[in-house]
């Protein structure tokens, strides 16, 4: 865990930020700013594992949306079936998405790539359908959560869900970077770069693919199990929302894909910009800017932020 | 037994209508190798653009989509050039251009709902609203000038593929590039006009698709589902095979509606299309 300087900085920087948080909760009583940090740290997450697959592989899942509402889903139904308390229902949410996202894999990856980006397409309405048609998850007319009025040490629930979205988003950044470093990153680096010459190389590429799709889809359903208890209401049109999809695949693309801090940067800077933009000018505009500033940087800037800096930086030093 | 013979001819119109939807993306995803993943919605943009003219000016319909695809068809051009330039030239079509097309369905949908909002459009003509009965079955005119707009324009795209020397440069670049440029034909231009081409039809679907029913920005979202099944399922570009795979969705979905309720029709194209792709990803009538 810390052979490196690298690893220590990494881990203090992690370590420092929870602490931080942690902090904020005794001082901070407006809940405003824990909204509007959860949703950052949520498309923090969501980017961090679009990005596994995204960006190491070079597979473009579009469904992030359907892994994050089956995510939020799994964890109401849970709760109204077992009543099972939250952190048993984040690893219920993780299994079942990382099943999907197995499934999916495993049913598209052996074709060309544009077939898994359209089946993912595919599967998030087709789950937004049924969805839509289950009564047990109140159906279209979506579903109250009832979140506990007294909570311990912390002074609200929203609070305990903001130190708990913390923790996972710190938590996907480390097993993003794990595994960028790894031996499976680095097959995963091979399979991007060229599938066929990583193939001869004797690289496992199918079953590096369904890890990383695996790990993709629990990871979103992680994000998406506390989403419930945070709004207090789901419904389809809210949990299955295009812009959770188009949020996941903009910040990595524009932080830069093939390093694992790029989504982090993209998120953390677009999300940002995004809570600013919502509460002073308007919500649809803010929507827009990520679409214009999405198509701009894959054409211009296809390394993202990331690229930008090490172009920069090596025209510095040369 | 009225019922079922209504949903089957009622499918059959639709079907018409959804090859009109596809025939476009037959050309760029099945020909061109181009994910247009934002085809339906120049679809919507384009009935959005009816929906104006009709409404400003009291233009037909249908004539406001013929005149409005040549300027779709520059559009299209102009797009392509753009992801030349940044992808296929460099090789990044993959991913990178994948997310352009998702980028570029996204800003449209997002200006449409700033200018217009979320409500419903319609359109009115004279013959929108009134019915031809044939016995028992009910044909309603909203549904069967789609259908004979649809299958001219798919008619005409499929001769013209298949007979000028263009159309069948254009089925050529997909199987062979190099032999193609020794042809003497220059294949940056080829696929440049073929994806206007492909883009223009979605401004006549698009004032098709008004006429059937009302259009919301969003409704693009659905029809992403529709067309790629149907291309999937009708071999990647075959024009036969995508108009069977179309007439046989629109009948499937419309059966479902009647029978199942309206809310699971959206589920079988992308249904259809899932299990496709596990099964027989060469389609129904691939070439392998």
């Amino acid at each position: 865990m810390f052979k490196t300087r690298a690893d220590k900085i990494f881990w203090f920087t992690l370590a420092a930020v929870f602490l931080v948080g942690l902090g904020f909760t005794e001082v901070l009583a407006n809940e405003y700013y824990y909204t509007a940090v959860y949703a950052i740290l949520q498309a923090t997450m969501m980017a961090v594992a679009w990005n596994i697959l995204g960006g190491f592989t070079g597979y473009v899942n579009f469904g992030s949306a359907g892994f994050f509402a089956i995510g939020a889903y799994t964890a109401v139904a849970l709760d109204k079936w077992l009543g099972l308390p939250l952190p048993l229902l984040i690893v219920g949410s993780a299994i079942i998405c990382g099943l999907m996202g197995l499934g999916v894999g495993y049913l598209t990856l052996r074709l060309k790539g544009v077939y898994f980006a359209i089946a993912t397409l595919a599967l998030a309405i087709v789950l937004e359908t049924l969805i839509t048609n289950w009564d047990f998850v109140g159906a279209a007319r979506g579903v109250y959560i009832l979140t506990p009025e007294k909570v311990p040490f912390f002074d609200s629930y929203i609070q305990l869900l903001f130190v708990v979205m913390l923790a996972l988003t710190l938590g996907s950044i480390a097993v993003s970077r794990q595994l960028n470093d790894s031996r499976i990153g680095r097959g995963l680096a091979a399979i991007r770069d060229d599938e066929v010459a990583a193939e001869c190389a004797g690289v496992p590429t199918l079953r590096l693919k369904l890890i990383s799709t695996t790990i993709m889809g629990a990871m979103m359903g992680v994000a998406g199990a506390p989403y419930p208890f945070f709004v207090t209401f789901v419904d389809p049109l809210s949990a299955f929302n295009l812009f959770v999809a188009v949020n996941a695949i903009a910040m990595p693309l524009i932080g830069g894909t093939a390093h694992w801090i790029g989504p982090v940067i993209g998120a953390l800077l677009i999300g940002g910009a995004q809570e600013a933009i919502t509460v002073t000018i308007s919500s649809e505009l803010n929507v827009l800017v990520v679409g214009i500033m999405l198509v701009l940087f894959i054409t211009l800037a296809p390394q993202g932020i990331v690229g930008l800096v090490q172009k920069w930086m090596k025209r510095r030093r040369g | 037994m009225d019922l079922f013979a209504n949903a089957i001819v009622a499918g059959i119109l639709l079907g018409a209508f959804y090859a009109a939807v596809a025939i476009g993306l037959a050309i760029t995803f099945g020909q061109l190798d181009i994910v247009n993943i934002a085809h339906p919605t120049f679809v919507v943009a384009g009935s959005y653009i009816t929906w104006i003219l009709n409404s400003s000016y009291g233009l037909d319909p249908v004539l406001a989509g013929i005149l409005v695809a040549p300027i779709f068809f520059v559009v299209g051009v102009l797009i392509y050039r753009v992801y030349y330039a940044a992808f296929e030239r460099t090789g990044q079509e993959s991913l990178s251009g994948l997310a352009f097309f998702f980028g570029v369905m996204f800003i449209i949908e997002v200006v449409l709902i700033m200018v217009y909002g979320v409500d419903y459009r319609l359109v009115s003509a004279d013959y929108i609203g009134k019915n031809i009965d044939v016995g028992f079955i009910g044909l309603p005119l909203r549904l069967v000038v789609p259908f004979v707009v649809a299958s001219a324009m798919t008619a005409a795209v499929y001769f013209y593929l298949s007979r000028t020397f263009t159309g069948r440069a254009i089925l050529a670049v997909a199987q062979d590039r190099l032999a193609l440029q020794l042809m003497g034909a220059d294949p940056v231009r080829i696929k440049q006009f073929a994806f206007g081409l492909a883009i223009a039809t979605t401004a006549i679907a698009g004032s098709l698709l008004v006429m059937i029913g009302p259009v919301e920005p969003s409704l693009g979202r659905v029809y992403i589902g529709r067309a790629f099944a149907i291309v999937v399922l009708g071999g990647m570009g075959s024009i036969p095979g995508m108009v069977i795979a179309a007439l046989l969705l629109g009948v499937v979905e419309s059966l479902v509606s009647s029978f199942a309720g309206p809310s699971w029709a959206p589920a079988v194209a992308f249904g259809v299309l899932l299990f496709t792709l596990a099964v027989r990803p060469s389609g129904l009538f691939g070439r392998a």
